[in-house]
């Protein structure tokens, strides 16, 4: 995603309010928004918590930033700039964290972004664009540089099958019909997925979230828990605070309440060894063929 | 006047590029001894009436505020509070300037106040940033003066710091950052008052020599008498070609003797005897200063 990234900010570089900060990351794909952008392409080296707190003082000043880096650099070691100064403000600066989940693979745990979504959306004024494949990039992007709310950028590697042509972009979007079960997931995870879905036979009704938080899902959504009797929702990102949660929180608000409920979630380090997003996904079940499993499992079992 | 720059070091009076700082004119007279009464007293009545500590650091930050805001900021400049448990001084000196009214002091840090203990989200168009936690104002100021800069714009943005903040990481993340863009619009004061929280700056973790530490990261660093006005600004009046630091000599509780340099008065409310003390002596301080010579 990172050169849909980069190609679509382009778009926006000759902009004068659009200033682009980086924590010294985005080599061999962020250079021709640095030729593009001149002074307003600003390296703030190694210092996250001084980028995001200057890119308050730019929101503050008129400007809209937007502060790249691997995502827990971002959100994790600046935590307290994006609360206070970024937030309790309600400033227009975009995080845009690259690696959402397990995407910088065997880089290890401080590469990861297990938790960024849950975190950030604990902070007022802030919206969390969860993208899965390029396409969705390309429309966040456009939107995000219209809003006048903080807003974090999860970015990972698209996965979207050949076949595929999802609908055109929306915060909720079906992207598989079907009457089987019912499952619900977040970010670039589902392109694999669906293909097994797909292959499978299960005839699984699929959807996909793609901003956090949402108020009432779409009714053709309840609809389709409540035919089928059955969730599934899969998200790379810990089970607090993540669409697992807020989901069954919605679902409670609409009285909407499937037989079965299941969320597969990020665990961490499940054997304490390290590898691949894949690796990882597979230890947390969030893998194509078990997924696959568990839609096929019987709705009371 | 009393600029002072008696910190040794390997530049001593030589500044980054080698020539000797010219003599430091006050281009100013300072703040009127009557008007800078009254906040000190106004100051102190808020924190009685609300039973309030931090008066010593705002006490030692006071004199540089109230020097800011009558003489030294234009309508396109920016300040940022970045040692925010000094709001009080803060408030008073906009209460001095008319931006805040006398009900808001009065109901400084009870329920329902505009004024909270540190500088508020919203609701007064003169604070910008609600800080208070240590080491966030001088980023945010870096990136005030760095957008009028991107945008072409006039306009100084002032940052005033506590010593003991300089602590923090950030500060010498956002040193660098401005001294690498080159922010020339920018200022930033410390109120070194040489106290923090649990006992002197020198004690708890070492920062000293600062000014020559900015010095050394490349900023035009000078030493005044944070208690004279006219000496403050002479210094903040100054435009130089690198960013500037001000290190302003200060004393916690000033004015106050029994609450000078002690750190207790970092947390400590006034009691009525203090208060009445306290009020006394700045009074005939200032009769005595304005007898004198001047």
């Amino acid at each position: 995603m990172r050169h849909a990234f980069c190609r679509t900010l382009l778009e926006f570089s000759s902009n004068r309010e659009f200033i682009f900060l980086t924590g010294d990351l985005g080599y061999m794909a962020l250079e021709p928004l640095r030729e593009a952008m001149d002074r307003r392409f600003i390296n703030a080296g190694v210092a996250e918590q001084n980028m995001v707190g200057v890119a308050a003082g730019l929101a503050k000043g008129g400007l809209r930033p937007w502060a790249y880096s691997i995502a827990p650099f971002l959100y994790a070691r600046a935590f307290e700039h994006i609360r206070n100064d970024v937030c309790l403000h309600h400033l227009p600066v975009v995080l845009a964290g690259n690696g959402g989940g397990y995407g910088y693979g065997v880089m290890g745990g401080s590469h990861h972004a297990l938790e960024d979504y849950g975190v950030l959306l604990s902070l007022p004024n802030m919206r969390a664009y969860v993208p899965a494949f390029d396409s969705d990039v390309q429309h966040m992007i456009r939107h995000l540089m219209t809003v006048d709310h903080p807003a974090y950028l999860r970015l990972g590697l698209s996965e979207q099958p050949a076949w595929l042509q999802p609908e055109p972009y929306a915060p909720w979007r079906r992207i598989l019909p079907g009457n089987g079960p019912t499952a619900v997931f977040a970010g670039p995870l589902v392109g694999r997925s669906i293909d097994a879905i797909r292959q499978s036979g299960l005839n699984a009704d699929v959807w996909l979230v793609s901003e956090l938080p949402f108020g009432q899902p779409p009714p053709e959504f309840l609809s389709s828990i409540r035919r089928s009797g059955y969730l599934l929702a899969v998200e790379e990102h810990v089970a607090a605070g993540g669409l697992g949660q807020m989901l069954a929180h919605a679902l409670l608000k609409a009285g909407v309440c499937p037989g079965r409920f299941v969320h597969r979630s990020a665990l961490g380090y499940v054997s304490g060894l390290y590898g691949s997003q894949k690796f990882h996904r597979e230890e947390c079940g969030l893998d194509p063929a078990s997924i696959v499993a568990e839609l096929g499992r019987p709705v009371f079992q | 006047m009393t600029v002072v720059a008696t910190e040794t070091s390997t530049t001593g009076l030589l500044g980054p590029i080698g020539h000797r700082m010219p003599p430091i004119m006050a281009l100013s007279a300072g703040v009127a001894p009557d008007l800078l009464l009254r906040a000190k007293r106004r100051l102190l009545q808020m924190h009685y009436e609300s039973g309030v500590g931090h008066i010593g650091g705002n006490l030692s930050s006071l004199d540089i505020l109230m020097t800011l805001y009558h003489g030294v900021l234009r309508p396109e400049d920016a300040f940022v509070l970045s040692k925010g448990h000094s709001a009080g001084a803060l408030y008073v000196t906009l209460w001095s300037t008319g931006a805040l009214c006398e009900e808001d002091l009065k109901l400084f840090h009870k329920d329902g106040t505009r004024l909270s203990g540190h500088p508020p989200v919203q609701g007064i168009p003169e604070i910008l940033f609600a800080t208070g936690s240590l080491g966030h104002g001088l980023s945010l100021a870096s990136g005030l003066a760095l957008a009028r800069k991107l945008k072409r714009e006039p306009g100084r943005v002032f940052c005033l710091m506590s010593d003991g903040e300089w602590n923090e990481g950030s500060n010498w993340e956002a040193l660098i950052f401005l001294k690498h863009h080159q922010l020339d619009n920018l200022t930033l004061i410390v109120d070194l008052n040489g106290l923090q929280g649990m006992g002197r700056t020198c004690d708890v973790a070492d920062i000293a020599p600062l000014t020559s530490k900015f010095r050394s990261f490349g900023l035009s660093a000078v030493e005044v008498d944070g208690h004279d006005c006219a000496a403050l600004a002479g210094v903040l009046e100054r435009r130089e070609t690198e960013p500037m630091a001000i290190v302003a000599r200060t004393i916690k509780g000033h004015g106050v003797s029994f609450m000078e340099d002690r750190f207790d008065w970092h947390y400590l409310p006034l009691q009525k005897e203090q208060y009445r003390e306290a009020l006394l002596e700045l009074t005939t301080k200032c009769a005595m200063h304005s007898a004198g010579p001047s």
